[in-house]
């Protein structure tokens, strides 16, 4: 028997015959489907639809959280990075306000400028200080750069139109990366000058190694064309091209998804570094930022998961549970109709039955009378063959008066006891009576009935009417199970405890055993073809247990089939005896 | 001794007539009836040891007749016929008709002049 032959419900295979018309009504296993479906869509689509605003509320959360950290920590380095800068800037434009052209071109004063800066400041190389026309007044450093025309160079262009220039970071002769800081003396009398101070930009990269927190996080600097100013582990070499697109100038500090060498997603925050030609720029793994987001959305849709099939589950167990009792409703809903109507019938035809026997007992009497009359005439005549001939032919006449009057009567009683009570009955005698109806089909088929009451059984007392209709039941099951020529025991014995034990034991075909053990319920037929009602074997047991008996069935395929029934000499006592004896 | 006198009432004029010519045979006088009228005109005119009604006549169930002639004649043994019953009695239900003799139809001849006998030996 496969896996779904063990747990399929019942009423899987059900199949109304007295449903008719309405056969669409129970339709079970349609009703079964469309409740899981509804109940399972009312539960699952609320639960699926809270699920994915949760999803889209969470990740939103998670990644905003993300963004407004990375545009803190830009902001924050911007600061910083700005305020280095800024901070000479501001220093060099006092001391050119604070010098004239003469003070400035001053060796020693320069000097004195140069070893202040370094104690204030820190970070600055060297100083020059350079006149309009782009001669080099005066220099304090350790490179000797005397002489040097600066006109056609472009920074020189530039500080004397904005009078200020930074410059991008390069790399010094000491291998160590510098810019270029320069503002002029705003004079217009043709005593301005420019100073130009240079300064050790290897600051920026250990602020910005500071700030970084981990390596899914890189903080660098690049200028406007995109050339890194700062060293980067991932996105190119110093002085060389970044290997990110430069983003859109933006006077706020803002965040955008990018892409890296690798192809890996990242967070890339910005800023553009006002009056430098600066860009500040953090990138932040976006993987490692959403590790949280990951473990959230794991979770979400294991919680979906797990609602799903719990919900599937108990809406599937509860369908099946209401459907399956609906089924054995309408199971014992349709058992009873059917009995009914069978009762109705078997009733039907005992009152026609006794009609037309008490009708044909009136004639019959007529006959037997004149007949017998008709003989007691002939016994008053002398002896002669014709009168020898007529007292023949008068008790064959006779003979078959009393067979007549032996079948109405057996009707008669068979009608009469379908509504009777209990009675002192000889089990025997219903049984000789019940067999009285088969004899003849018994003949025609060739069929061997014997009989067997042991002597020692009492008269007991039951319900002739049951009684009948149960062996009446049980032969014509047999026959139906015999071939012809085949053979039917019927044996009652004595049992202790004031019972008595029936056998009806049949040499047919047999009843497979995987169908033994639902001869008895309801419905169940395999003559259903032959016009077999399934109820025959239901009503049977109904009655023997009504009587206060039991019956058993045992089989086997090919070699025959034996009925047993138990039945108590007194059903009262019997059942006192029962009650009595149960605890409680 | 005086010949036992039996009345036997039946509608059915060919069997009560033909039951009567036979019963004569055996030596028993025997009249009929063939209305419960006629039955209790009968059993007012003159005396009876024994009498034989079917439980079904019409208009009147034989109980009924059975009270109403032994109001008559109180002397008299009942017994009855019928087409509808069973050996042993006629309901199994213990009630009053159970007490009489009651012959199913057909009746054996033999078995009717036998009841009849022992009724009126044990009516002495």
């Amino acid at each position: 028997m496969s896996f779904w032959q063990r747990i399929k419900p019942d009423f899987w295979e059900h199949h109304d015959v007295a449903a008719g018309l309405h056969s669409h009504l129970f339709n079970l296993r349609r009703i079964w489907l469309l409740s899981i479906v509804l109940i399972a869509s009312a539960a699952i689509i609320p639960v699926f639809f809270l699920t994915v605003i949760d999803y889209r509320v969470t990740r939103n959360a998670i990644e905003s959280e993300n963004i407004n950290r990375t545009i803190r920590l830009v902001s924050n380095t911007r600061r910083t990075v700005s305020f280095f800068i800024t901070e000479r800037q501001y220093a060099l434009q006092f001391l050119a306000r604070d010098n004239s052209l003469e003070k400035i071109g001053n060796q020693e004063r320069l000097d004195t400028i140069l070893e202040n800066l370094k104690d204030s400041f820190g970070r600055f190389t060297d100083l020059e200080a350079i006149d309009t026309r782009g001669n080099q007044i005066a220099y304090s450093g350790p490179y000797n750069l005397e002489a040097t025309n600066y006109r056609d160079q472009n920074w020189f262009k530039e500080v004397l139109v904005h009078g200020d220039y930074i410059s991008d970071i390069f790399m010094g002769s000491r291998m160590n990366p510098h810019m270029v800081i320069a503002v002029t003396h705003p004079e217009n009398n043709g005593n301005g000058y420019i100073l130009r101070a240079t300064v050790e930009a290897s600051q920026f990269h250990e602020e910005l190694l500071q700030i970084e927190s981990g390596s899914e996080e890189e903080l660098l600097i690049t200028n406007h064309e995109g050339i890194l100013q700062t060293p980067s582990k991932r996105f190119g070499s110093i002085f060389g091209e970044i290997a990110l697109e430069i983003p859109k100038y933006s006077e706020s500090t803002r965040v955008l998804e990018a892409t890296g060498p690798d192809g890996e997603a990242l967070f890339l925050g910005y800023a553009y570094l006002e009056n430098t030609p600066f860009i500040l720029m953090a990138a932040r793994d976006k993987s490692s930022l959403m590790q949280s987001w990951y473990q959230a959305r794991d979770q979400i849709v294991t919680y979906l998961i797990g609602s799903i099939a719990v919900i599937l589950i108990v809406v599937l167990v509860v369908a099946t549970y209401l459907v399956s009792k609906i089924h054995t409703a309408d199971q014992n809903r349709v058992a009873a109709l059917h009995k009914v109507e069978y009762i109705n019938k078997m009733a039907s035809i005992g009152r026609l039955s006794a009609g037309v026997a008490h009708e044909i007992n009136n004639p019959l009497a007529i006959i037997n009378e004149k007949t017998g009359l008709m003989k007691d005439l002939l016994l008053q005549m002398e002896e002669s063959p014709i009168r020898n001939r007529i007292e023949t032919l008068a008790d064959a006449i006779l003979q078959s008066v009393n067979r007549c009057s032996r079948i109405t009567r057996r009707l008669l009683n068979f009608a009469r006891h379908s509504e009777a009570a209990f009675n002192l009955i000889d089990i025997g005698e219903v049984i000789d009576n019940v067999t009285g109806f088969l004899n003849k089909e018994a003949e025609y088929r060739d069929i061997q009935i014997d009989i067997d009451i042991a002597p020692d059984i009492p008269l007991i007392k039951s319900d002739r009417g049951k009684l009948e209709q149960i062996f009446l039941n049980l032969m014509n099951n047999a026959f139906a199970a015999l071939e012809d020529g085949g053979y039917l025991n019927i044996k009652a014995r004595k049992l202790s405890g004031e019972r008595l034990r029936v056998l009806v034991i049949d040499d047919g075909c047999g009843i497979p055993p995987e169908d033994l053990p639902r001869v008895f319920e309801p419905f169940f037929s395999t003559r259903t073809q032959q016009g077999g009602t399934g109820l025959g074997l239901s009503i049977t047991r109904n009655l023997v247990e009504e009587i206060g008996g039991t019956i058993d069935v045992e089989s086997q395929p090919g070699e025959g089939t034996r009925f047993s029934i138990t039945l108590p000499f007194n059903p009262d006592i019997a059942k006192n005896e029962t009650d009595t004896s149960a605890p409680g | 001794m005086k010949p036992i006198q039996v009345l036997l009432v039946d509608d059915e004029e060919e069997l009560v007539s033909t039951l009567a010519e036979r019963l004569e045979i055996r030596g028993i006088n025997a009249e009929w009836a063939t209305s419960a009228d006629a039955a209790c005109e009968k059993v007012s005119e003159r005396k009876y040891d024994v009498a034989i009604l079917d439980v079904k006549l019409p208009c009147i169930s034989g109980f009924d007749l059975q009270r109403k002639m032994a109001q008559i004649a109180p002397e008299v043994h009942f017994m009855f016929m019928t087409g509808h019953g069973s050996p042993g009695g006629f309901t199994g239900k213990n009630t009053e008709a159970d007490l009489y003799d009651c012959l199913i139809k057909p009746v054996d001849i033999e078995v009717l002049v036998e009841k009849i006998r022992n009724a009126i030996r044990r009516n002495g």
